[in-house]
């Protein structure tokens, strides 16, 4: 593929070629940065339609001479070999670099040189670059929602004993490692579930009581995607093996359950926990929306997470199931000692990735008015102090949201490297 | 006699739970619509929907029934995944193929381009592109024509209506050559299969295809005109472009969010699909003498196919799915019409929610059933 092809105008001297491409290749990129940083064009002195091509043609026969098959200079060879191998590549190079120079005065003093941060009134914004002082002034909104300013720290806390334990499992002594599952299975999300109710929701050892409907912002956001995962992860397990089951009643019902909830979008599902679902509970039972909405997501992603655990059970050989019933184990002891241990592992990248698909889909909890962060921005968007920033708003929830999936996604792509490897 | 036992029991109580379950739910449903004086039933269906859509394919207004409005909904959903399948399809190829280019930048562009678009969440991405990038967009009155005759305006995007007379016949002429190929195409494979002929397929097609319609201008009396989007004032400072079609914003970020979104999960299909294919393949078609056309043509391709579909339908599915995110932005889609709408007006909770959810669910199911069908049929049958 990488096979390099021929220009006729090159001299057999590449030395020569080396030399002449590469300075026409340097008029064509200084142009291009002269123009496009100091709004100069050197090249003023040519017909406007010649002058704006030029870079581009004297880029190209650059590339184009410079270009040969082995000219033993290491990085004329290392550049041949990636940008140039032929007269289509050459152009798409060219393309590309111009692009990025192009693009970059404009977004750079946009962001950061035209910007103001300073202030903190919509008056403070002066420049005509982007206004972080509306970030800074709603900040804290984004990340703690309506939540009482003074109490922070209660989340801030809560949030940092959830993580702390989460890590217990690392300091389990050697003979504590068989309890591992059970206690992030059962223990941990009981746990991390009183932590978060009686810190975040107060009422009792002396703490007030802030309701739900004051959450918000990104903690909300991973309130919900920490507890949809725990909850959906022993329920995504039970419809995976009730799939693979071979009594026809409970794999029926376990495939029915999950083909209904893949086959529906989250935004019904949450409309149905916010309008339908109050319809099927007994009259005087109140049920807080926020529960309601982290039902619903569990229920949904519960199928997604079957059909991941069930793709490891079936990745496990015959023979695993095949010798712990000659070794006559019955259905649950088979299960529990011989394949989930092994099925689980499999599936742990796949279990990161539906996490991610979560995470992502948590700010859809914003239509049925949990104001999560996107909820928050809608708010400080149509605020009359602070009107016309949704641009600021929504890039810093992008790059927000942007670090934290992509995060996870180099994890759970380096875990699947780690398993992969392991087996 | 135990080991029955033993098989039965599990399945009874499994039904029973669920029975117990639904017959709860049923229930208190029943006790809370009694309190409330909701009678549960389909009828409120005929009724008068009385509310007005911003944006319809087939004509509807307030007059018409829920039905109705049910069925201009679905239709705009349908649009919506309609544009945003071919968008993706076509961002999506081309990403997956540059990310398997042999030039550094284009290589890295694609990853990044993935990389970026994949981890915003797509809710983001859609307010964005209304509230905040297509919010920038000049008014009607200072726009600047694209390609002379269309206008990007903070409106909506308006383009040149097709104004058509006898489209029936055009549409005949044009089922006439589709058909006519197809038969063409079953008589090369048999000569191809008997003689070893081959005829240039794709120039007969498209002569076929230009010539068919093309006659159907010239003898059969069909005209086309066009209608171009003119500049009028209403007001003082409020201006309009009368004619031709607009595209409201809501469409149009919602189909860019879509597309763009999706085209990065697509772009990783078709690369997977390409890297699919073992090296020997092509080796092996090249040294019994196939041209790089055919092999192209008939060894990667269909194998990389094979791979492509499946998970590309999903992506499909995923981007239908999708799409009822545009009840945050106010595009009349079936959720925000029907689940949103209707449901404040009617009050029928369980009717209208099971109704949008039944109806995605037929779509979901249906495809994925042409999926099944379409894997056993390309399935490589091992002896």
């Amino acid at each position: 593929m990488r096979s390099i092809s021929f220009n006729q105008i090159q001299s057999k001297n590449p030395l020569t070629n080396m030399y002449l491409g590469s300075f026409l290749l340097a008029i064509s990129i200084f142009d291009v940065l002269i123009y496009a940083f100091f709004n100069t064009n050197i090249l003023s002195f040519l017909p406007s339609k010649l002058s704006t091509f030029l870079p581009l043609v004297l880029g190209f026969i650059g590339l184009g001479i410079i270009r040969m098959e082995y000219s033993g200079i290491a990085i004329l060879d290392k550049l041949n070999k990636n940008i140039n191998t032929n007269n289509f590549n050459a152009l798409l190079t060219l393309l590309i670099i111009f692009a990025f120079i192009k693009a970059t005065p404009p977004s750079l003093s946009w962001m950061i040189f035209d910007a103001n941060i300073s202030g903190d009134t919509k008056e403070a914004c002066t420049g005509t670059g982007a206004c972080w002082t509306y970030i800074k002034v709603w900040f804290k909104r984004f990340m703690y929602g309506m939540y009482p300013n003074d109490l922070h720290w209660r989340i801030n806390s809560a949030f940092i004993l959830v993580i702390a334990l989460g890590f217990v499992g690392y300091f389990f002594k050697e003979n504590m490692k068989k309890y591992l599952a059970l206690y992030y299975v059962i223990i941990y999300p009981i746990i991390a579930f009183l932590i978060i109710y009686y810190l975040i929701s107060g009422g009792s050892f002396g703490l007030v009581w802030v309701e739900t409907g004051a959450w918000g912002g990104l903690s909300l956001t991973f309130i919900v995607s920490f507890f949809c995962l725990i909850f959906c992860f022993p329920l995504g397990m039970i419809l995976a093996l009730g799939r693979r089951s071979n009594l026809p009643a409970v794999r029926y019902i376990s495939v029915g359950y999950i083909e209904f909830w893949r086959g529906v979008p989250l935004i019904t599902v949450l409309f149905m926990s916010s309008v339908m679902f109050p319809m099927f509970l007994p009259e005087d039972f109140f049920m807080d929306k926020l529960v309601r909405v982290i039902i619903a997501i569990t229920l949904f992603e519960a199928a997604y997470c079957a059909e991941v655990i069930r793709g490891g059970l079936q990745a496990l050989p015959r023979g695993q199931y095949d010798a712990a019933k000659s070794l006559g184990m019955g259905y649950w002891k088979m299960h529990i000692f011989v394949i989930l241990p092994q099925a689980l592992k499999l599936v742990i990248p796949g279990i990161a990735n539906t996490f991610l698909a979560l995470v992502k889909d948590t700010p859809l909890i914003f239509v049925v008015g949990l104001a999560e962060i996107a909820g928050m921005l809608a708010l400080a968007k149509t605020n009359p102090k602070w009107l016309g920033f949704a641009m600021e708003g929504y890039i810093f929830a992008a790059i927000i949201f942007w670090i934290i999936c992509y995060a996870m996604s180099k994890y759970s792509y380096n875990l699947e490297n780690k398993y992969k490897t392991e087996r | 006699m135990n080991n029955k036992i033993k098989r039965i029991i599990p399945q009874l109580l499994t039904i029973l739970f669920v029975v117990f379950v639904f017959g709860f739910f049923t229930f208190n449903a029943q006790v809370n619509m009694d309190n409330r004086g909701i009678d549960f039933g389909f009828g409120f269906l005929k009724q008068e929907a009385s509310f007005d859509m911003q944006f319809t394919l087939l004509d509807y207004d307030g007059q018409d029934s829920y039905l109705w409005a049910y069925v201009v909904a679905l239709l705009n959903t349908l649009l919506v995944s309609f544009l945003g399948i071919i968008f993706c399809t076509i961002l999506g190829v081309i990403i997956g193929v540059a990310r398997l280019s042999s030039n550094y930048l284009i290589r890295n562009s694609a990853a990044w381009y993935v990389e970026f678009f994949r981890n915003i969440p797509l809710l983001l991405q859609i307010f964005f592109w209304y509230y905040a990038a297509l919010r920038a967009l000049p008014l009607p009155e200072g726009a600047e024509p694209w390609f002379g005759v269309t206008y990007m305006t903070i409106k909506g995007y308006y383009i040149p209506a097709m104004i058509w007379q006898n489209l029936n016949i055009f549409m005949y002429c044009l089922i006439a050559a589709v058909v006519s190929i197809v038969f063409i195409r079953i008589y090369a494979k048999k000569l191809q299969e008997k003689e070893g002929k081959q005829l240039p397929l794709i120039y007969i097609s498209l002569a076929i295809l230009i010539i068919l319609p093309g006659l159907s201008f010239l003898v059969g009396g069909v005209t086309l005109n066009f209608e171009i989007p003119v500049l009028k004032q209403l007001a003082t400072t409020s201006y309009i472009y009368e004619g031709g079609v607009r595209l409201p914003p809501e469409l149009i970020a919602l189909v860019l969010a879509l597309s763009l979104y999706t085209s990065t999960f697509v772009a990783e299909c078709v690369r997977a699909g390409i890297q699919g294919i073992s090296k020997g393949q092509k080796e092996a078609a090249a040294s019994v003498g196939l041209t790089p056309n055919q092999i192209l043509k008939l060894i990667i391709m269909p194998q990389a196919l094979r791979i492509i579909i499946p998970p590309t339908t999903n992506q499909y599915l995923n981007l239908t799915k999708n799409s009822s995110l545009a009840a945050a932005i106010a595009y009349p889609d079936l959720v925000l019409v029907f689940a949103g709408t209707a449901l404040m007006q009617t009050g029928k909770a369980i009717e209208i929610v099971g109704i949008t959810m039944l109806t995605y669910l037929s779509i979901s199911l249906a495809i994925a059933a042409l999926m099944n069908w379409y894997n056993k049929k390309i399935e490589i049958k091992e002896k």
